[in-house]
């Protein structure tokens, strides 16, 4: 696709084109910036385009406010001796409400669980809410009940906040965003460039229910499946998980980008290569069928209740059993290995016996009829 | 190209002049109309396309296919060697009705 | 999920491929038409555990790939216009026009919704009776009888903003042209499945007699495959050249009476343009005059578009076959799924976009950029 036209307003009937088509080796333009330029709904999936926005735009903007490193889950900040995990995110699903909770659940959750991933258990979280006008006030007091139910289950406290609204069209209802603090113990020192050769990669339980539970009430798609947001707080498991193994070299929950692009994250991060076996990922029926049905990978469909843990293989055993004591990790399994070869990727065996690559979601998750 | 996929019928209204049904994919149930499967009934298996049932799943032929499939002995010689029907050397009649072994079928 | 898992059976397949080997004498060259079968072949790695010398060509068969550059530039005009709700199947939204793409012209405001099945879109027209609205309605035969059935519907509810922009391609004709070309390399054809579920399999019984090439109508599932390309190659060493169906379960020899029948009442055939092949006579759908007021190129006046295709895409002889994603210069530099370049790079069916997935061809660092300004940052864009 052409990135530079002299007469690129889309909106205009197309107009004769300039005789010869530029040469991609040669980009000098005076017209307005082509769409290639403007910020895309796949830009926030989580997938290779979200990777690409990081490092591209937004880190290089940041640099000198920044303190660099491997993108992780949340931020490690030393303070008077101690780590203090830290962390924000937004969350932006309509509907408000889908089968297995809600936005307000969701944004406890997704917090608490940023900060587990580091290691730390959530002390704290602040909780801001952009606020669509004309939402309904009851829809405003649901979702409110569900924060501090959420909150209550996760252990946590919710102690500081801030409520603004905007008209009509500039919000999709409700836009919420929580940050939140946590401590990190001492032998605890997660990153996702911790995975080493040789580790086992084990995966909290099956895939691809948040996702499906959101796609199946989206506007346009329209389907009945007995699926439910697998949406929950995961510091429990992560204490369990690091009661056995204080030295638990990655935790990551792979929430937009599904498994895929969290594996592939970490693969990069660290350097190494990552086998998966298919027979392994548990995938539910109806999650299968529904990305049959839709052209979709399980492996991209996005979760947010479940976590991988790379592990020394000493005491991936060990692990397992610690994991399938708390509910959360019943349906515990190890899905594969860190590995040497094919280093920032991740491949898994294909029935007939070759190895296939696993990529990163790329945009959005567009659902196909070819 | 199209992505088709087989499901069973669990439901059957109409939608005004459209014969519509409901069917179930493994545990995921979408509605698909039935104009072009007038004779399918609840409990049949339909291939859906874009909301369309395109297909009546054979049953029959699908447990065909995997029985050949599992009996092909890939050591020695193949049921299917020599029992090569000549009915369908002509490539305008209509294939026999007897299968020759490796799936082709009417 | 039933028959659909029993044909991803691990042991079968290697067993397949096993009798695949020990038939095979020669080297053949294959060819399967629809775009799902060549997904499934590159993901789970089938033609790369093929006997060497067994070479599978990968066909036009993604009609998003060949949808003509102009109807996709029609497409983007119509979009763009806010009295317009322009509906398509998802598989579209990524495929560039000339200067853009659908999902593009959304970030920019314009009102463009995916649908999953056409009666979808007669539904939105319906809701929205201020609005115009227009369906891409594309595809090959397996998706015409829901696109004509989505007109019908449209007569039927009277509606007078309803419009649908038709670039329908038919496969026999393409295979037609595939056999003709003076570099044809094609000694058997794997049909694609669903196609021949809505036209059965009487259209190719005279090519495979004129050409004497073994045609075997096959699905889509691995172990499909697999028995697909064993029969042909039992058929190819044997020296006959016949239809054969291996998809039994969802295929009989007429097809879909009923889905042909609605097909022919809204469309009659006429010559259609593929995106990177040409002009073949007679190889696509139009709707028939009596449901010209659903016609979106007669509803909207787009003004003359003109063209112009990236000239490192080669996506015209990797859709006849001729050339595969490793030879083309710009796979993986400057053409990826993220910055296609051509339709078979954006298709989740496309064979580039296939290739480029499995990571055939891709440097291990797979240094690519991924998101390319048009120019540098510093300073505000004019």
């Amino acid at each position: 696709m052409s990135e530079i036209r002299p007469t690129a307003d889309p909106f205009a009937p197309a107009e004769a084109a300039p005789a010869a088509p530029p040469d991609p080796a040669n980009l000098v333009c005076p017209a307005p910036i082509p769409e290639r330029a403007r910020v895309l709904l796949g830009h926030g999936s989580g997938g290779q385009l979200s990777a690409a926005l990081m490092r591209d735009v937004i880190g290089p903007a940041l640099a000198a406010a920044a303190p660099g490193g491997p993108l992780n889950d949340a931020a490690v900040v030393e303070v008077a001796g101690r780590r203090l995990a830290f962390t924000t995110d937004s969350f932006v699903v309509s509907p408000l409400e889908f089968p297995g909770g809600d936005i307000g659940e969701l944004a406890v959750n997704g917090t608490v669980n940023d900060l587990a991933m580091m290691g730390a258990q959530p002390l704290a979280l602040s909780l801001a809410y952009v606020i669509e006008e004309g939402l309904p006030i009851e829809d405003l007091r649901r979702v409110t009940e569900s924060v501090a139910k959420a909150a209550g289950r996760a252990g946590v406290r919710i102690v500081t906040g801030d409520t603004k609204v905007v008209g009509r069209g500039a919000a999709d209802g409700l836009f919420v965003n929580t940050a939140g603090i946590g401590l990190v113990a001492p032998a605890v020192s997660v990153g996702a460039d911790r995975a080493a050769v040789g580790d086992a990669v084990i995966l909290s339980g099956p895939i691809g229910l948040h996702g499906i539970a959101i796609m199946s009430v989206r506007e346009g798609l329209d389907f009945e499946v007995e699926v439910v947001s697998d949406t929950q707080p995961l510091n429990a498991l992560v204490a369990a998980i690091v009661a056995v193994c204080p030295d638990v070299h990655v935790l990551r929950d792979p929430t937009r980008g599904g498994l895929a692009s969290a594996l592939n994250e970490i693969a990069a991060a660290s350097g190494v290569g990552i086998e998966l076996r298919e027979e392994t990922i548990p995938i539910p029926g109806p999650v299968h069928a529904a990305c049959e049905m839709l052209g979709l990978d399980p492996l991209h469909v996005a979760n947010e209740g479940k976590l991988v843990a790379i592990v020394p293989a000493s005491v991936a055993g060990a692990v397992l059993a610690a994991m399938r004591a708390v509910p959360e990790g019943a349906d515990a399994v190890e899905i594969g290995r860190v590995v040497a070869d094919h280093r920032s990727m991740v491949t898994m065996r294909t029935i007939v016996g070759s190895q296939r690559i696993v990529d990163m979601l790329v945009g959005e998750q567009l659902p196909r009829i070819c | 190209m199209c992505l088709g996929i087989p499901g069973k019928v669990v439901e059957i209204h109409d939608d005004g002049p459209l014969r519509m049904a409901r069917v179930d994919f493994g545990g995921v149930r979408k509605e698909a109309c039935l104009a072009y499967l007038p004779e399918v009934v609840l409990g049949d298996y339909v291939i859906v396309h874009v909301g369309f049932a395109i297909s009546q799943l054979d049953e029959e032929e699908a447990m065909k296919t995997l029985e050949i499939l599992r009996a092909i002995d890939a050591e020695g010689v193949a049921l299917e060697l020599g029992s090569l029907p000549d009915e369908t050397a002509a490539p305008s009649a209509p294939p026999a009705s007897a299968p020759p072994a490796s799936g082709a079928s009417a | 999920m039933k028959y659909i898992d029993e044909y991803r059976d691990a042991p079968l397949a290697r067993k397949l491929l096993d009798e695949i080997h020990r038939i095979t004498t020669r080297p053949w060259a294959l060819m399967e038409v629809c775009g799902g079968q060549t997904h499934t072949l590159v993901k789970q790695g089938i033609d790369e555990a093929l006997p060497a010398g067994v070479r599978m060509i990968h066909g036009p068969g993604c009609p998003v790939c060949v949808t003509p550059l102009e109807q996709i530039d029609k497409a983007l005009a119509i979009a763009a216009r806010p009295d317009v709700i322009f509906t398509s199947y998802g598989d579209m939204l990524r495929v560039p026009g000339s200067t853009t793409d659908l999902l593009s012209l959304k970030a920019r405001g314009a009102d463009v919704r995916i649908v999953y099945s056409p009666l979808d879109a007669v539904r939105v027209a319906a809701a929205n009776p201020d609005r115009q609205v227009v369906f891409f309605a594309i595809g090959f035969e397996t998706t015409a009888p829901a696109n004509a059935m989505a007109v019908r519907q449209a007569a039927r509810l009277g509606l007078t903003n309803f419009t649908v922009l038709v670039s329908h391609v038919l496969v026999p004709p393409a295979m037609c042209a595939i056999l003709e070309s003076p570099t044809c390399q094609v000694q058997a054809f794997l049909a694609a499945g669903h196609v021949c579920a809505v036209m059965g399999w009487t259209e190719y019984e005279p090519i495979a007699e004129r050409y004497h090439v073994p045609i075997v109508v096959t699905g889509f599932e691995p172990l499909d495959l697999l028995e697909g390309i064993l029969m042909a190659i039992r058929q190819l060493e044997s020296g006959r050249a016949v239809v054969e169906n291996q998809y039994a379960r969802a295929v009989k020899r007429e097809g879909n009476l009923q889905a042909q029948e609605t097909v022919f009442r809204v469309f009659d055939i006429g010559d259609r343009k593929w995106r990177g092949i040409g002009m073949i006579p007679a190889s696509g759908y139009h709707l028939r005059p009596e449901f010209a007021r659903f016609d979106a190129e007669a509803r909207f006046d787009v003004g003359t578009i003109t063209t112009a295709e990236h000239p490192a895409c080669i996506a015209g002889q990797i859709l006849q076959g001729t050339k595969t994603p490793l030879d083309c210069t710009a796979y993986g530099v400057l053409c990826s799924p993220q910055k296609p370049l051509g339709a078979p790079m954006v298709s989740s069916e496309g064979v580039c976009s296939a290739y480029h997935a499995a990571g055939r061809g891709l440097a291990p660092a797979r240094a690519v950029p991924l998101y390319e300004l048009a120019r540098p940052l510093e300073g505000a864009p004019k």
